[in-house]
C-alpha cells in the first residue's frame, strides 16, 4: 500500500490554495477599509461575491468564440496546478517534483496569455487595450522574475522548489545580501504580476488606468467567477512563493505530522503579515503611469542582477 | 544494404530526383501532377524519415563512396547520428509539408504553371538531404549549392512582383558571400589535412585527423561560422531573411525557415565540433553572444511586424538565436572539458532545432492557409478568422503557444533545458564567465516574454475580433483549408503536443549524439526516474514532469467544467456591450500596431521610427473633432542602412569607377590584354 500521508497533506494544500484565497482577499480589503477609515464589508465578501457569480447566469458577446469561453477553465487549471505544486504547508508534496520553479512561472504564463487571447476575442477597445498592456508588464516582470529566482536558485543549487526551501530552513541563519537584494526585486515584480497599486488598480474601472480588469470587462456568470477565483489564488500563490523562497521557516518537513499545526499557524501569521504590507502599500502609494511601470519593473530587474553579483563577489 | 539507414536516405533522394524527372511529362494534366509529385515527395520523405531515425536509433555511422563528379573526386557520403538527426528533422517536416502541399499547391492551378514550383521544391529537398549526407568538401558544396539554387527558384516562383525578384536576388548574393565564406574555411582545414594540391585532404575524415594550429583553427572557425550564419540568418547577416522567406510560397516558407535554417545549424556543429574540436572558449563566447542578439532583436523586429509571413521569418531569427545560446554555451563547456554539461546544452539546442522545426513550420503552414483563404498578408486588414476557419484556428493555436514556450507543448521543453544548463554557468572555472553568463539567462527571459507576447498579437489579430476588412468579400467567404492541408497540420501540432509531452523518450533517442561529439552524456541522469521524470543533471537538482502537468491541468479542467455544468445555467447571446455609443466599428479594435505601441515607446531606441499623424478636415473645427485622421508609421532595420547599404552603395561607386575602363571597342580590349600578359610575363 502506497502511504497516504503525502497525498493527504497535497489534497489539504490544494483545499488551501482553493478556500483560503478568497480569505486573503477578503483580509486584504477589509484592512484596507480600515486603514482607510471605511466599513467594510467583512472578511468573507469574496466568498459571497463568487457564489453569486456562480448562480448566475453567463451573458456571452454575440461574436464570442471557443477561446472566450475555454479561457477561464484554461486560467483556472493552470493556476490551481501551480497551488498544487508550490511547497506551501510542506516541502514533501508528491506533486512538488513535477515542476521546478522555471516551470511554475511558465504555469502562470499560460493563464496570461489565455487571459490576453479572450481579451481580444470579443473585439473591443478596452479587450485589446488590457492585453496589449498585460503582455507589456509581463514581458519586463518576467526576465526581472527570473533574475530574482536564479539569485536564490544560486544560493541553494537547485531549481526544486521544495529543495530550495529546504536549503534555507536547513541552513544556518545569516543574512545574505544576495537573497535581500532578491527578496526586494520578487516583491516589486509580485505586485506587478498580481496587479496590484502601484502598477495596475484591481478595485478600478476607469478607462485609463485598467489593465487586468479591462481584459475581463466582457465575462460574467460562471465565467468571471472562475478568472476572479484564479486571480485570487494568485495572490495567494505569489504570497506563498515568497514565503517558499525567503521564509520557508515554519514549513513541515518531510514525514513530520506533528509540524502540521504549527506550519499552518505560520502559514496563516505570514499571510497576514503579507496582506498588512500590501495595504501598507496600496494605501501610502499612488497609482503610477503605464509607462512609468518600464522603470519600475527596471528597478526590479537591477536589484535582481546587483543580488546576482553580490553573490558572486560576496558569498 | 537498401534497408541500412544511408541506403534509405540514398534512396530518398534518388526518388526525389526521380519526382523532379518525371514532372515535364505531366506538365499538361496540373491536378495529377500535384497529387502524383507530392505524394512522392511525402513518400521519399517518410523513407528519408526511417533512415535518419535508425541512424540516430543504431547509433553507427555507414559510409560509401559514389563514383560520380570529376576525375579523383568522388563523392563521400556518410551518415552518422548528427546528420542522421537532421536527416529525420528535415524529412519529418518534408512530410507533413508535402502533405499539406496537394492541397496548397492547387491554389496555383489556372494561374500559372506549377511545374517549376514542384521540381525546384523536389530539387531542394534532395539538396537538403545531400548536404546532411556529404562526407567531403567538395560534395558538400555542390550540394549546397544546389540547396542554394533551387530554394532561389522557388522564392522568386511569384516573379510578377518587383518585390519578389530583389528579394530572392538579395537572398542569392548573401547565400553566396555565406559559400565562399565556407568554401575558404574547408580550404584551409584541407591545406592542414594533406596539402592544398592533394585531393585526399577534402575529405571530412582527413580534416577531422589532421593537426592544425589552434590559430589556423580559430581561422578556420570564423570563415565557417560566418559563412554559415549568412545562410541561417543570424543578425546581422539576417537581412535576406524577412524579404525572401514571405516571397516564397507558403510551403516553400515553411521548409525553408523550419529546416533550411538548421542546414546551416548542422555546418556550424560539423565544423566546430566535429572536425576542429573546440579549443578555445572565445569561439563560444562569440557564438553565445551573437545568439543573444539575435534572439531578442529577431523578435523585437517580429514584434514590429504587420505582415503576417514577416513576422514569422523574423521570429525564426529569434529562434535561430536561441539555438546558438545553446551552442556557444554548449562550446564553452566543451573547451573546459565539462563533457556533461556540454552534452546538456547541446541537447537543449537539438531539441530547439526539432522544436522549431514543428512550430514553425506549423505556423507557415497556417499562415498559407489563411492566405488562401483572405488573399491577403497584411494584418491590420485581418481578423475574426476563429469563426470561418473551424480547423486552422485551433492548430495555429497549438503553433502559437509552442512558440511561446508554454508547456505543455514542445517549445516549453526545450527552453527549460536552456535555463537549466544557464544556471550551472556557475561551475564554470573562469569568473568573468560565472558573472556574465546569467545575464544571457536573462536576456533569454526577456525573449521568451516578448516571443508570447508577440503570438498574443499575431493570434488575436488574425483570429480573434471582428473582420477588418481588407478585401470585404474575401473576409465574408473566407473558407477554411482542404482536407490535405488539414492533415499536414494537424500532423505538425500532435507533434508539437508529443515532443512536448514526452520529452524522456526524445532525449534517450538523441544522447548518441553527444556521446561522439564533445564525451558526455545526460541519457544517464535523464531519465534516472522513469519516463516520467525529467532530471537532467540530479533529481535535487531540477525536475520537470511534462506528462503530469499536462494530466493534472486537462484533469481539473475537465472536473471544473464538468461541475458547472452539471447545473443548468443558460447562455445568453446579446451584442456588444458599446458603453451607450451605438457606432461601434471592426476599425476600433486594437489592431497590430496599437498593440505593439508600449514596446515600440519602450525599445523604439533600436529602431529607425518615424511617426507622424495629423488631422484631416475643415480648418475651422477644433482639431479634435476632425473627420479623418491619417497616421504614418515608418520602421526602418538599422542594420540596412547601416551596414549593407554604405557596402552597396561603395560597390556600386567601385563598379562604375572600374566601368570606366570600358569603352566597347576590341581594340582597347585587346591592348589591356595584351599589358596584363606583360606585366605577368615581368613577374613570374
Amino acid at each position: 500500500m502506497i502511504n497516504a500521508y503525502p497525498l493527504f497533506i497535497e489534497g489539504v494544500q490544494v483545499i488551501i490554495v482553493l478556500l483560503g484565497a478568497p480569505l486573503m482577499v477578503g483580509w486584504v480589503r477589509a484592512l484596507k477599509c480600515w486603514f482607510q477609515g471605511r466599513a467594510s464589508a467583512g472578511l468573507f465578501q469574496p466568498y459571497r461575491d463568487l457564489s453569486k457569480l456562480l448562480i448566475k447566469d453567463v451573458v456571452l458577446a454575440e461574436n464570442a468564440s471557443w477561446i472566450f469561453r475555454f479561457a477561464p477553465y484554461a486560467v483556472f487549471g493552470s493556476t490551481l496546478m501551480a497551488g498544487a505544486i508550490i511547497p506551501i504547508i510542506s516541502v514533501d508534496l508528491p506533486l512538488a517534483a513535477t515542476a521546478d520553479i522555471i516551470a511554475l512561472v511558465a504555469l502562470f504564463t499560460i493563464a496570461r496569455v489565455f487571459t490576453a487571447l479572450a481579451g481580444m476575442d470579443i473585439g473591443t477597445a478596452f479587450g485589446g487595450m488590457g492585453s496589449s498592456r498585460e503582455m507589456m508588464v509581463a514581458s519586463l516582470a518576467e526576465p526581472a522574475m527570473l533574475m530574482s529566482v536564479f539569485t536564490v536558485s544560486l544560493v541553494s543549487h537547485s531549481t526544486s522548489l521544495s529543495h530550495m526551501a529546504h536549503t534555507i530552513i536547513e541552513g544556518s541563519l545569516m543574512l545574505r545580501p544576495s537573497l535581500a537584494f532578491a527578496l526586494l526585486a520578487f516583491i516589486l515584480i509580485a505586485i506587478a504580476e498580481t496587479g496590484r497599486i502601484p502598477v495596475d488598480n484591481p478595485a478600478t474601472h476607469l478607462e485609463l488606468t485598467m489593465i487586468h480588469e479591462a481584459m475581463v470587462l466582457e465575462y460574467s456568470g460562471r465565467h468571471l467567477a472562475l478568472i476572479e477565483w484564479a486571480g485570487m489564488m494568485k495572490l495567494l500563490l505569489f504570497t506563498a512563493l515568497g514565503i517558499s523562497l525567503f521564509f520557508p521557516w515554519g514549513i513541515a518537513g518531510a514525514d513530520k505530522a506533528a509540524m502540521m499545526p504549527v506550519a499552518l499557524a505560520s502559514l496563516v501569521i505570514k499571510v497576514a503579515l503579507a496582506g498588512l504590507f500590501i495595504v501598507l502599500i496600496e494605501t501610502r502609494l499612488a497609482k503610477m503611469r503605464i509607462f512609468r511601470v518600464t522603470e519600475f519593473l527596471g528597478s526590479a530587474f537591477l536589484l535582481a542582477t546587483l543580488g546576482m553579483l553580490s553573490y558572486f563577489i560576496l558569498e | 544494404m537498401i534497408f541500412q539507414p544511408l541506403g534509405l536516405a540514398f534512396l530518398s533522394i534518388f526518388l526525389f530526383l526521380f519526382t523532379a524527372a518525371i514532372t515535364p511529362l505531366l506538365k499538361g494534366r496540373p491536378h495529377a501532377l500535384v497529387k502524383v509529385s507530392f505524394s512522392l515527395a511525402a513518400l521519399s520523405s517518410f523513407i528519408a524519415l526511417l533512415g535518419g531515425f535508425l541512424a540516430v536509433n543504431n547509433g553507427a555511422s555507414d559510409a560509401m563512396v559514389l563514383p560520380i563528379g570529376l576525375p579523383d573526386l568522388p563523392f563521400y557520403l556518410r551518415l552518422d547520428p548528427l546528420s542522421g538527426f537532421f536527416v529525420t528533422v528535415i524529412a519529418l517536416l518534408g512530410l507533413f509539408v508535402s502533405v499539406y502541399s496537394i492541397g496548397y499547391v492547387k491554389g496555383f492551378i489556372g494561374q500559372r504553371s506549377i511545374a517549376p514550383l514542384v521540381v525546384f521544391y523536389c530539387l531542394f529537398m534532395a539538396g537538403m538531404l545531400m548536404v546532411l549526407l556529404s562526407d567531403d568538401a567538395y560534395s558538400f558544396m555542390v550540394s549546397w549549392e544546389l540547396m542554394a539554387a533551387s530554394s532561389y527558384f522557388l522564392v522568386v516562383f511569384e516573379d510578377e512582383h518587383a518585390s519578389n525578384r530583389r528579394a530572392a536576388f538579395i537572398y542569392l548574393l548573401i547565400a553566396h558571400v555565406g559559400a565562399v565564406l565556407i568554401l575558404l574555411s574547408f580550404g584551409v582545414m584541407a591545406g592542414f589535412a594533406s596539402g592544398v594540391e592533394v585531393f585526399s585532404g577534402y575529405t571530412f575524415s582527413a580534416m577531422r585527423s589532421s593537426a592544425i594550429t589552434p590559430a589556423w583553427a580559430s581561422i578556420a572557425f570564423l570563415l565557417a561560422f560566418f559563412g554559415f550564419a549568412a545562410k541561417a540568418g543570424v543578425i546581422p547577416l539576417h537581412v535576406w531573411l524577412p524579404e525572401a522567406h514571405p516571397a516564397a510560397p507558403s510551403n516553400v516558407s515553411a521548409l525553408m525557415s523550419g529546416v533550411m535554417l538548421k542546414t546551416a545549424i548542422y555546418g556550424i556543429i560539423r565544423v566546430s565540433f566535429d572536425l576542429l574540436h573546440v579549443s578555445a572558449w572565445w569561439w563560444g563566447g562569440l557564438v553565445l553572444v551573437l545568439g543573444l542578439v539575435s534572439a531578442v532583436m529577431g523578435i523585437l523586429f517580429a514584434l514590429m511586424q504587420v505582415d503576417l509571413k514577416r513576422l514569422l521569418a523574423y521570429s525564426s531569427v529569434e529562434n535561430i538565436g536561441i539555438i546558438l545560446v545553446c551552442l556557444g554555451l554548449s562550446m564553452i563547456f566543451a573547451s573546459f572539458n565539462m563533457g556533461v554539461l556540454s552534452a546538456l546544452a547541446l541537447v537543449a539546442g537539438l531539441y530547439h532545432v526539432l522544436n522549431h522545426a514543428m512550430f514553425k513550420g506549423l505556423l507557415f503552414m497556417g499562415a498559407g492557409a489563411v492566405l488562401h483563404a483572405t488573399h491577403e498578408r497584411n494584418m491590420e486588414r485581418m481578423g475574426g478568422l476563429i469563426h470561418r476557419m473551424k480547423w486552422t484556428a485551433p492548430l495555429f493555436l497549438v503553433g502559437c503557444l509552442s512558440i511561446s514556450a508554454l508547456p505543455p507543448f514542445n517549445g516549453f521543453i526545450s527552453e527549460w533545458l536552456i535555463f537549466q544548463t544557464f544556471l550551472l554557468s556557475p561551475l564554470l572555472p573562469s569568473p568573468i564567465l560565472n558573472l556574465l553568463i546569467p545575464l544571457g539567462a536573462a536576456v533569454l527571459a526577456l525573449t521568451a516574454a516578448l516571443a508570447a507576447r508577440c503570438f498574443v498579437k499575431v493570434y488575436g489579430v488574425v483570429f480573434l475580433g471582428h473582420w477588418r476588412g481588407g478585401h470585404q468579400h474575401s473576409g465574408a467567404h473566407a473558407h477554411d483549408a482542404g482536407l490535405s492541408m488539414r492533415i499536414g497540420m494537424l500532423a505538425a501540432a500532435l507533434s508539437c503536443l508529443a515532443l512536448g509531452v514526452l520529452p524522456s523518450f526524445v532525449i534517450s533517442w538523441l544522447d548518441i549524439i553527444p556521446q561522439t561529439l564533445v564525451g558526455g552524456t545526460i541519457g544517464q541522469s535523464a531519465h534516472a526516474f522513469g519516463w516520467l521524470w525529467l532530471t537532467p543533471v540530479a533529481a535535487e537538482r531540477a525536475s520537470y514532469s511534462a506528462p503530469i502537468v499536462f494530466l493534472g491541468i486537462s484533469v481539473v479542467i475537465a472536473v471544473v467544467y464538468i461541475i458547472f455544468h452539471a447545473r443548468k445555467t443558460s447562455i445568453r447571446r446579446v451584442p456588444i456591450w458599446d458603453c451607450g455609443f451605438e457606432k461601434l466599428t471592426s476599425r476600433m479594435q486594437y489592431n497590430s500596431t496599437s498593440f505593439a505601441m508600449p514596446l515600440r515607446r519602450i525599445f523604439g531606441f533600436l529602431f529607425g521610427i518615424k511617426e507622424t499623424s495629423r488631422a484631416v478636415g475643415s480648418q475651422t473645427v477644433s482639431p479634435m473633432f476632425r473627420d479623418r485622421y491619417i497616421y504614418h508609421l515608418k520602421m526602418r532595420d538599422r542594420f540596412w542602412y547601416g551596414l549593407y547599404k554604405p557596402i552597396s552603395d561603395a560597390s556600386f561607386w567601385f563598379a562604375r569607377r572600374v566601368g570606366r575602363l570600358q569603352h566597347g571597342r576590341i581594340q582597347i580590349d585587346l591592348l589591356y590584354s595584351f599589358l596584363t600578359l606583360i606585366v605577368l610575363l615581368v613577374f613570374s
